[in-house]
């Protein structure tokens, strides 16, 4: 049946094509509720869409439906220079943007042998740290509000506004960071940079207890994440998780030690890891990473050495030769890979976005199969999504 | 003149509407001032200031909702139940207005003096139930049906415990009637029911935020599962209705838990109608701290929490009481 | 046994849950952190960025930094930025509608079609109008980097706001000539004073 078959008005209303050509799960019986989670829906963050099958409140199968803010990121690196492609990256994820910054400049810099300078790295390190822990607060913030807490987003974000702050300092703008540049970063951090964030550290470490007697210690909250979409080791490897997804399950696969790139391998941090890969675990693994991003910090400005902030010989237009380049970083939500191909021009041949929540998602389709609603929204939540980097 | 004014409000039915019309003003003042209490509690717990703009301190904030409200158009969905679809939200709030009848505000004050004022208490509260139940099923929307299915089971569940509980008190004053259960607890704040009976206290609270759709029970309308619940559909002032609906019934059931548990309008220095009256906004700021605190629990932990802990303890605190009532007599 | 642990268990989630009563009821006494705009500003507007601006030469106030090389244009990801110039000199013996006018930065194909600008030694110009389209700005701070001779900074104008496209597009040139301008005559006003 097309839709143009449908000229009755309770047929057009009764869905869009996806939703009249959905194929019901072969578990069902009898009656079943097909019913569109989104695009417009306070727990899908943003425009994705979930069609579930509902028998009762039991899904017997999801879809999760992608591309509402596809913005051809991956087509617009072939129209763009290389370095008028860096805006971009902020753009694919605004919640950990330097991260896409630093995977793109790196890429870019491994293909045409830039060197960076060592004050350069630091400041990276740095900085894409502070961003993570941004990125993470928001997330518990968002998970806690998808479970029905709707303070601890407030506390999450007067917290996070100090980051912002802190990053403003530097980079100018508090969300979609355009920051790294081929070579090195854009702007050397001030005096200023340096003690707020120092006293940053300190601050947020006196608020985790708080955080965690408010909410990790909640019984409530406990009820909500232990044992709710427990994601085994083999099935988080075979749908490509990375992040905080894999390790929540107990893969202790981070980028940053497996593959140390830029100076993480100078830096002493432990790799969280859960083990029954259940929600909790995801979050304990979030929570105890900002721990570990707020230790790398702390080394890193104990460290961080005089010198250039950018490499002065990168010329203005950069051609890298003949080539093709793969680089990974580790953002807040997984392992982020950018691929580059150059015919040696000006722009790049060919790019492509490893966008981790893309994988990630993936997972939401079998991990929902069998729970209730509530527990799909909880299992959604602390997958943490962020859809403009899925729909790229 | 006055005297004859008197005589008339003796009369029943005289009285009856009075106290009707008073209760009726009383529920839309009530609805007001807790719209903005509650956006103000939740500011504050937050750490932002709430409502702020209109008037001083955002005190006409809510006033500025109900004329949106009230101005709004009235939208029915295609394809739903014209008649159920409006008659739900009046059915959610009319029950509401009998329930203050029997309230002994004061010893003098009182709508109406009943014998039976408990069980009428509770059972128009549990009318509501119905309400949302049309609401649901006549919105033709399927986020409203779960809303409503949710709805159901759940105060099915908490009718349970909380009669059982309201019991244990009644047999301890052997009395239905709320003037009495007052009276019984006159003497000193230690003969207060909620150090008599500080677990029926317990599962009371527990009860009634479930029995009222408060968070953290309020599945019925659970923002991100089912965006809306029950009132996804309903604009204007039919969704104004389940608004002032769900305020009235929280001043119902903490107005009952005053005199339940707190001593009514029992206490030093002041007249009876403002200890009674501060006692229940009390209990209804610790509601809205409530909700501002905690995560949603899940539908079936919901039940679970009632069917497994709050029945058998107010089972055991009956038989308690009862075995208690008895050796005492 | 298990009936005890459960209990335990029980009782121990409910004091769990009295401690984060006691969290938010403290944080209800704190004081608020919101800023409320219109009475107060937040403190870090020093680090803003907003749309760019022409800087002045230190000498001549009316006149900006810019040599006119149209890097600035060639970089921008968004094309937002256009110049319009003529070549110096020509202005004076013929009439202005006569006088070449030269437009870089059309759009996002023109920087690579090969239309690079001969250096300023080559032929002299000077600036009619600098565009600025703030609508497709994304601020990536490009253009700031490029310019050759630091013409090119981040305004703090953190309150700008406009009801149309219009709105946002600049004539930097003239922006900076009125500012210029304007600080001039208050700081006259300042010396009279
Ligand atoms: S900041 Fe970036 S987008 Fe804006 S004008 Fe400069 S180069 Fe173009
Ligand atoms: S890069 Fe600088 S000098 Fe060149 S045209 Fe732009 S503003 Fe002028």
């Amino acid at each position: 049946m097309t839709p143009s078959d449908n000229t009755t008005m309770q047929n057009i209303l009764s869905g869009d094509y996806y939703t009249n050509n959905f194929t019901l799960s072969p578990a069902a019986e009898g009656d079943t509720l097909v019913l569109n989670l989104g695009p417009q829906h306070p727990s899908t963050h943003g425009v994705l869409r979930v069609v579930v099958e509902l028998d009762g409140e039991y899904i017997l199968k999801a879809e999760p439906v992608l591309g509402y803010i596809h913005r051809m990121h991956e087509k617009m690196g072939e129209v763009k220079t290389y370095a008028q492609y860096l805006p971009n990256m902020g753009r694919v994820d605004y919640l950990h943007a330097l991260a896409w910054n630093w995977a793109y400049v790196a890429a870019v810099e491994k293909l045409a042998g830039v060197a960076v300078p060592l004050r350069a790295e630091y400041i990276r390190v740095i900085t894409c740290e502070l961003n993570r822990i941004s990125s993470h607060l928001l997330w518990w913030g968002a998970y806690l509000l998808d479970l029905g807490a709707f303070t601890p987003i407030l506390y999450a974000f007067a917290d996070r506004e100090k980051i912002m702050d802190i990053l403003q300092i530097v980079t100018g703008s508090r969300l979609t960071y355009c920051y790294y540049r081929f070579g090195g970063v854009s702007a050397d951090i001030t005096p200023d940079f340096i003690d707020m964030t120092r006293e940053f550290v300190g601050y947020m470490r006196d608020r985790l207890p708080m955080y965690k007697t408010f909410v990790t210690e909640n019984m409530i909250l406990r009820g909500r994440c232990v044992d709710i979409g427990v994601l085994s080791k083999e099935m988080a490897v075979r749908y490509g998780a990375t992040g905080p997804v894999l390790r929540g399950s107990g893969v202790a696969h981070d980028t940053r030690k497996i593959e140390p790139y830029s100076i993480y391998d100078r830096f002493d941090f432990d790799i969280p890891v859960g083990k029954n890969g259940d929600a909790m675990d995801r979050y304990d693994v979030r929570i105890a990473e900002i721990q570990e991003s707020l230790r790398i910090i702390e080394q890193a400005l104990a460290t961080l050495p005089a010198g250039d902030y950018l490499n002065p010989d990168v010329p203005e237009r950069i051609t890298p030769p003949k080539g093709e380049v793969y680089f990974a970083v580790e953002g807040a939500r997984g392992k982020i890979g950018i691929y580059i191909v150059s015919d040696g021009g000006i722009k790049p041949y060919r790019l492509k976005l490893r966008a981790p929540g893309f994988s990630n998602l993936h997972l939401f389709a079998e991990l929902s199969q069998g729970t209730i609603l509530a527990d799909a929204v909880s299992i959604l939540g602390s997958l943490d999504l962020v859809i403009p980097e899925i729909d790229r | 003149m006055m005297s004859q004014l008197l005589s008339y409000l003796s009369l029943p039915l005289v009285h009856l509407i009075l106290s009707l019309v008073v209760i009726l003003a009383f529920l839309g003042v009530n609805g007001i001032v807790l719209i903005y209490v509650e956006r103000k509690v939740a500011g504050f717990i937050q750490r932002r200031p709430g409502p702020y703009e209109v008037g001083p301190w955002g005190l006409l904030q809510p006033l500025a909702d109900a004329l949106k409200l009230l101005s709004k158009q009235l939208v029915t969905p295609m394809g739903a139940d014209k008649i159920l679809f409006w008659a739900a939200p009046i059915l959610s709030f009319a029950p509401v207005v009998i329930c203050f009848m029997p309230m002994p505000v004061s010893p003098m004050f009182t709508g109406m003096e009943m014998n039976l004022g408990l069980i009428l208490i509770l059972a128009f509260t549990s009318l509501n139930v119905l309400a949302l139940c049309l609401a649901g099923w006549s919105s033709n929307n399927k986020y409203s049906l779960l809303g409503a299915a949710r709805a159901v089971s759940q105060s099915v569940a908490y009718e349970i415990p909380l009669l059982i509980t309201v019991l244990a008190i009644a047999f301890q004053t052997g009395s239905l009637n709320l003037s009495e259960i007052v009276a019984s607890q006159t003497k000193g704040i230690w003969s207060w029911n909620i150090f008599v009976q500080p677990i029926a206290f317990i599962i009371y609270i527990i009860a009634v935020t479930a029995e009222t759709n408060r968070a953290p029970f309020d599945l019925p309308e659970a923002e991100s599962e089912l965006t809306a619940g029950f009132h996804t559909e309903y604009a204007g002032m039919h969704f104004g209705l389940f608004f002032l609906a769900e305020y009235s019934y929280m001043i119902v059931v903490c107005a009952v838990a005053t005199v339940l548990f707190l001593g009514g309008w029992h206490g030093p220095f002041l007249s009876g109608p403002f200890w009674f009256i501060l006692k229940t906004y009390a209990l209804i700021l610790v509601l809205m701290w409530f909700r501002w605190t905690f995560p949603r629990v899940r539908f079936d932990q919901l039940l679970n929490i009632c069917w497994k802990w709050l029945i058998p303890l107010s089972l055991i605190n009956l038989v308690l009481t009862a075995l208690l009532v008895k050796i005492v007599r | 046994m298990k009936i005890m642990t459960n209990y335990s268990n029980a009782i121990k989630g409910l004091l769990g849950l009295l401690k984060g009563l006691k969290i938010t009821g403290v944080e209800f006494f704190k004081p608020q952190l919101t800023i409320h705009y219109p009475r107060k500003e937040v403190t870090n507007l020093a680090t803003y960025r907003g749309h760019i601006d022409l800087v002045a030469k230190e000498d001549a106030p009316l006149e900006p930094k810019c040599i006119i090389c149209g890097k600035c244009a060639e970089v921008c990801p968004s094309a937002c930025i256009s110049m319009e110039m003529h070549v110096k000199g020509e202005q004076s013996f013929a009439s202005p509608a006569e006088c070449r006018t030269i437009t870089v930065g059309h759009g996002i194909e023109i920087p690579f079609s090969g239309l690079r600008l001969p250096p300023a030694e080559v032929i002299e110009r000077e600036l009619d109008s600098f565009n600025l389209d703030y609508n497709y700005c994304s601020l990536c701070g490009l253009c700031v980097q490029i310019c050759p001779v630091g013409s090119l900074t981040f305004s703090k104008d953190s309150y700008l706001a406009g009801t149309a496209r219009k709105n946002f597009e600049f004539d930097l040139l003239q922006r900076l000539r009125e500012r210029s301008r304007r600080s001039s005559q208050t700081t006259t006003a300042q010396e009279k004073r």
